[in-house]
């Protein structure tokens, strides 16, 4: 027979962005019960709000299959009574023994029946490890020292298979068919089957779909908003934290004074997403709207005592903005490095004032212009502000907005402003030149003091964020199209520049998606301009579909072989005229053609038509290699014949590094 | 309507018909409730305790002169300590809004993870900050650690933001204007103690004065503890006194701060300083509860 089965863990309210991770771990660690036992053939489907982890599975068998157990007894040859004896021993008659024939000889052998356990027993045993041994990132013991640890509390347990409470107890709390509603609209012991699960809970107004949650939230929005001209911000994370923030949402309009619209837009979102998790409403023209949608977690606001309690709470977080946005300019950034000396950077590494200098030197030795380096004087001061001492996350932006009303000059403000990007793989990088040259300037000489200072990443730990602002370096130099050199970026720190390099493999290969092979072979080829590596690796992703590159690949590594196995080849000198006619001048003479057409298109870099005219030279290659002995007897041909290799193996590994190619 | 003190006599009541004893509130300057001996030592160890008070809390850098209607130099908290916390500790304390008059059909309240860390008293706990309506009025903290110790049982700790709670209960947008009794404005109380204290903080408070007692505390503190371990009577030791110590030194800690008179790097080694106190006072006197003063178990139901 076959059951449905429910689990249900009620907790008090779970951090939201803990959630789906941990109902992954849970459908997993469910699976691989499941297999473990052999129970497969069940579906197995997890659900949650913030005060209950749901799985369901249907069609689980009640119990395990039968299994039989060979059991060896003695050989045949040790006669009638050992045959007996073992027997005996294992609780059956003579008659049930059978003799089984091995590489060793004739043996006894009994046939144990197993029965299968039931699934009840198996889950009763086994849940509550698996519970407790959801990883979370932080938890807590809440009965007492000794007691079990979890995320939060937990308060009921709801496991049923088919119509059986599967009977098992953490931290005091019994398994049952007792589930909880909402906190205030819904009852607080709901009696359920497998069945009526959703429904109860639904009556008792507890969305258990995340995605019904995320829907009815949206439609919500689209009916506030319907005639009115406006239209919601998107903001798809902050629509997921709000989804497993509730248990039943609906969406409210408010609206703040217009007055608060002289306030920039930035600290006025950054008000109403970070702090208050509201979405910001915009009209036709896409300009802030004096509106917010916040999301409750109860079904009405008949009274409309929510929208105005909201409503004053954004009031006064925007008096504070204002407030500071008031007084920070009674002292122009300008005036403020000086106050840089009392901000700690790194004990080590001094205050941000030590590292404005450091910064500024750095965009001057980068070649940066006098705004460039005017903004990266300026780009730390806004850490003195009461604005960005409030609203920490609006670092960079508070120093941009506040330099363009103090008159710095467009191309200054915006480096300062967008100096910080990217912050994170999703965001762009700066869009403007000097906030580029700033931004990189900023990162570069964080991780040349923490790498000075020995503070290296390991492989949890990295609490400056290195890995970060190094991603952050590799992705303005190649997407920023920066030419310079990464050797010299990394300033001699050899272990600074193997950590830029890790980046700079992970970032073409995970994030831009080339294959290792490809990304091994270019960098091989020269990592230290990532602009031209990013065009050669372009250029090998086009050209290796085509039919001649992967042969002319394998011919360059056997190449590699051969020239590695004659020892060192360098330095023969390579004489034309000691070529033999057929497929070895042949070879030689298209080498020539070739070459000088991809000297061509190499210094344009264009590195397509270099790589094709190069693969063009497969069928001579493959020529040489069919009709041509490399090892001649005659030592002067062979040395001849290694020096032709090897010039075209060297003419044409300075795009990439064939032979790091995988060939199939 | 209910008047400030309506709101807190409404607040003890209903903790106090929940077995908590009624403190008053702790004479030595704290910047929380949390600080007051009442939280800090009761909840180490292994006896259960049930107490609630308001604390005066004193945070000299939000001082604004009594210019600001949100920021304070010292506001009240009404602290709840529930060791060991029930099971229904949520819905108790949601009751708790019910029954200083905020019906909970009619607003919204969600639970915000929101982890509370003092690295002063080397104490933490998980829980979250309660929004009412967008409005933050609650810290809800299971306490996990204090004093460096890991807690035999797990206290439930609800520290009300008083004036937030009755500014929103009142529909007032300035603390100034809360009523504190009737016809008497939060303003009239307190205003004095808001502007001249700012005074003293941000701008007379002499800088080398507060270092010297900062000093002398730390080093009264230290003399004491240092005779602990040599001391016979244990029971007879004045550990209270030195936890006392430790919180003038947190105090002045926090007035410095106030000063801009520690830089960011000093902090780190002056807020270890303080903690090495507070770890060796928690330490002190848990050792003592084991060996036998007069509990009050009986007394907190």
């Amino acid at each position: 027979m076959r059951l449905p089965f429910l689990l249900e863990i009620g907790t008090e309210e779970i951090p939201d962005w803990m959630i789906e991770p941990a109902l992954k771990e849970l459908a997993g660690s469910f699976s691989a019960l499941l297999s473990a036992n052999g129970l497969s053939g069940a579906a197995v489907a997890v659900e949650a709000t913030p005060r209950r982890l749901t799985l369901r599975a249907d069609r689980i068998p009640d119990r395990q299959p039968d299994s039989v157990e060979a059991i060896s007894g003695p050989p045949k040859s040790a006669g009638d009574t050992a045959a007996a004896g073992f027997a005996r021993k294992a609780g059956v008659s003579v008659q049930d023994l059978e003799v089984v024939t091995t590489p060793k000889g004739e043996y006894f052998q009994y046939k144990k029946r197993i029965e299968g356990r039931r699934t009840i027993d198996i889950f009763a045993g086994a849940l509550p490890g698996l519970i407790l041994g959801i990883p979370w990132p932080k938890t807590m013991y809440w009965t007492g020292k000794a007691g079990p640890r979890f995320i939060r509390p937990i308060r009921w347990l709801v496991s049923l298979l088919g119509k059986d409470v599967v009977p098992f107890e953490i931290a005091g709390v019994s398994s049952g068919n007792i589930t909880s509603g909402h906190r205030r609209l819904g009852k607080k012991t709901i009696r359920i089957t497998c069945r009526s699960y959703p429904e109860m809970l639904r009556k008792n107004y507890v969305l258990i779909s995340a995605a019904e949650r995320r829907e009815k939230i949206e439609t919500g929005i689209a009916g506030l908003l319907e005639g009115t001209g406006l239209r919601v911000k998107k903001d798809a994370a902050l629509l997921h934290t709000l989804a497993f923030m509730t248990e039943y949402p609906a969406p409210i309009l408010g609206r703040f004074d217009e007055s608060y619209l002289r306030l920039p837009e930035e600290v006025l979102v950054t008000v109403m997403r970070h702090h208050q998790r509201y979405f910001s409403v915009e009209d036709a023209s896409g300009a802030l709207a004096p509106h917010f949608i916040a999301v409750m977690n109860t079904s009405a606001d008949a009274d409309g005592l929510v929208q105005a309690g909201n409503e004053r709470v954004l009031k006064a977080r925007f008096n504070d903005a204002a407030f500071f946005w008031t007084v920070d300019q009674q002292k122009k950034l300008c005036d403020r490095i000086g106050d840089l000396a009392n901000v700690t950077f790194q004990t080590k590494l001094g205050s941000y004032k030590d590292k404005t200098e450091r910064v500024v030197q750095l965009v001057r030795d980068l070649g940066g212009p006098e705004t460039a380096i005017r903004a990266a004087e300026l780009s730390k001061c806004d850490l003195t502000t009461g604005m960005v001492k409030e609203f920490t996350e609006l670092q960079g932006v508070v120093g941009g907005l506040y330099a363009r009303v103090q008159g710095e000059g467009e191309e200054v403000a915006l480096a300062i402003y967008e100096h910080y990007k990217p912050v994170s793989m999703e965001d762009a990088i700066p869009g403007s030149p000097d906030g580029r040259l700033v931004s990189l300037a900023d990162k570069l000489e964080t991780l040349r003091g923490c790498f000075g200072i020995g503070l290296i990443p390991t492989g949890s730990g990295d609490p400056f964020a290195l890995r970060r602002a190094a991603q952050g370096v590799i992705r303005i130099l190649v997407e920023g199209r920066c030419e310079f050199s990464l050797r010299k970026l990394a300033a001699g720190d050899e272990t600074l520049l193997e950590f830029l390099l890790d980046r700079a493999r992970y970032y073409f290969r995970d994030v831009k998606g080339f294959k290792y092979d490809e990304v091994n072979a270019v960098l091989a080829a020269g990592y230290d301009d990532l602009v031209d590596a990013a065009s050669r690796l372009e250029a090998i992703q086009r050209v290796r579909p085509t039919e001649n590159f992967e042969p002319l690949a394998a011919s360059f590594k056997r190449i590699q072989n051969i020239l590695r196995q004659a020892g060192s080849s360098v330095g023969y000198e390579f004489r034309p005229e000691l070529l033999e006619a057929g497929p070895e001048r042949d070879l030689y003479e298209e080498f020539e053609r070739v070459r000088s057409r991809v000297q061509e298109h190499r210094e344009n870099r264009a590195y397509l038509p270099a790589l094709e005219t190069i693969a063009s030279l497969r069928p001579k290659v493959d020529l040489f290699f069919d009709k041509v002995l490399v090892n001649a007897p005659d030592p002067e041909i062979r040395r001849n014949r290694l020096a032709l290799l090897h010039n075209l193996l060297t003419e044409f590994s300075a795009i990439a590094d064939f032979s790091e190619i995988v060939t199939s | 309507m209910d008047s400030f003190q309506q709101v807190i006599f409404k607040l003890k009541n209903y903790w106090s018909e929940r077995g908590c004893i009624i403190q008053e509130p702790y004479d030595v300057e704290v910047g929380a409730g949390t600080m007051a001996p009442e939280t800090f030592l009761r909840v180490l160890g292994p006896d259960p305790y049930h107490v609630a008070y308001v604390q005066p809390s004193r945070r000299p850098a939000d001082g604004r002169y009594g210019d600001n209607p949100n920021r304070l130099y010292k506001h009240q908290q009404l602290q709840v300590i529930l060791k060991p916390s029930p099971d229904d500790i949520v819905d108790q304390y949601l009751a708790s809004l019910e029954a200083i008059g905020i019906d909970l059909h009619k607003h919204d309240i969600k639970l915000e993870e929101d982890n509370w860390e003092s690295p002063t008293l080397g104490a933490w706990g998980i829980g979250w900050q309660v929004m009412l309506d967008g409005l933050e009025i609650t810290q809800f903290t299971y306490f996990q650690q204090c004093g460096g110790i890991d807690l035999d049982l797990v206290p439930a700790e609800l520290t009300y933001g008083l004036e937030r709670l009755v500014a929103f209960l009142q529909g007032v947008e300035s603390v100034y204007d809360i009523e504190w009794a009737p016809g008497v404005k939060y303003g009239a109380v307190r205003h004095a103690d808001e502007l001249q204290n700012s005074v003293y903080n941000f701008e007379l408070a002499d800088v080398s004065t507060l270092w010297q007692l900062f000093a002398l505390y730390e080093g009264e503190c230290r003399r004491l503890m240092a005779m602990y371990p040599g001391y016979r009577e244990k029971r007879r030791f004045p550990v209270l006194a030195a936890y006392d110590l430790v919180l003038k030194c947190s105090h002045l800690f926090n007035l410095l701060d106030s000063r801009g008179a520690i830089s960011v790097t000093e902090r780190v080694g002056v807020i270890g300083r303080v903690r090495k106190l507070a770890v060796g006072v928690a330490q002190a006197w848990v050792e003592q509860q084991s060996i036998g003063i007069p509990q009050t178990a009986e007394v907190s139901g």
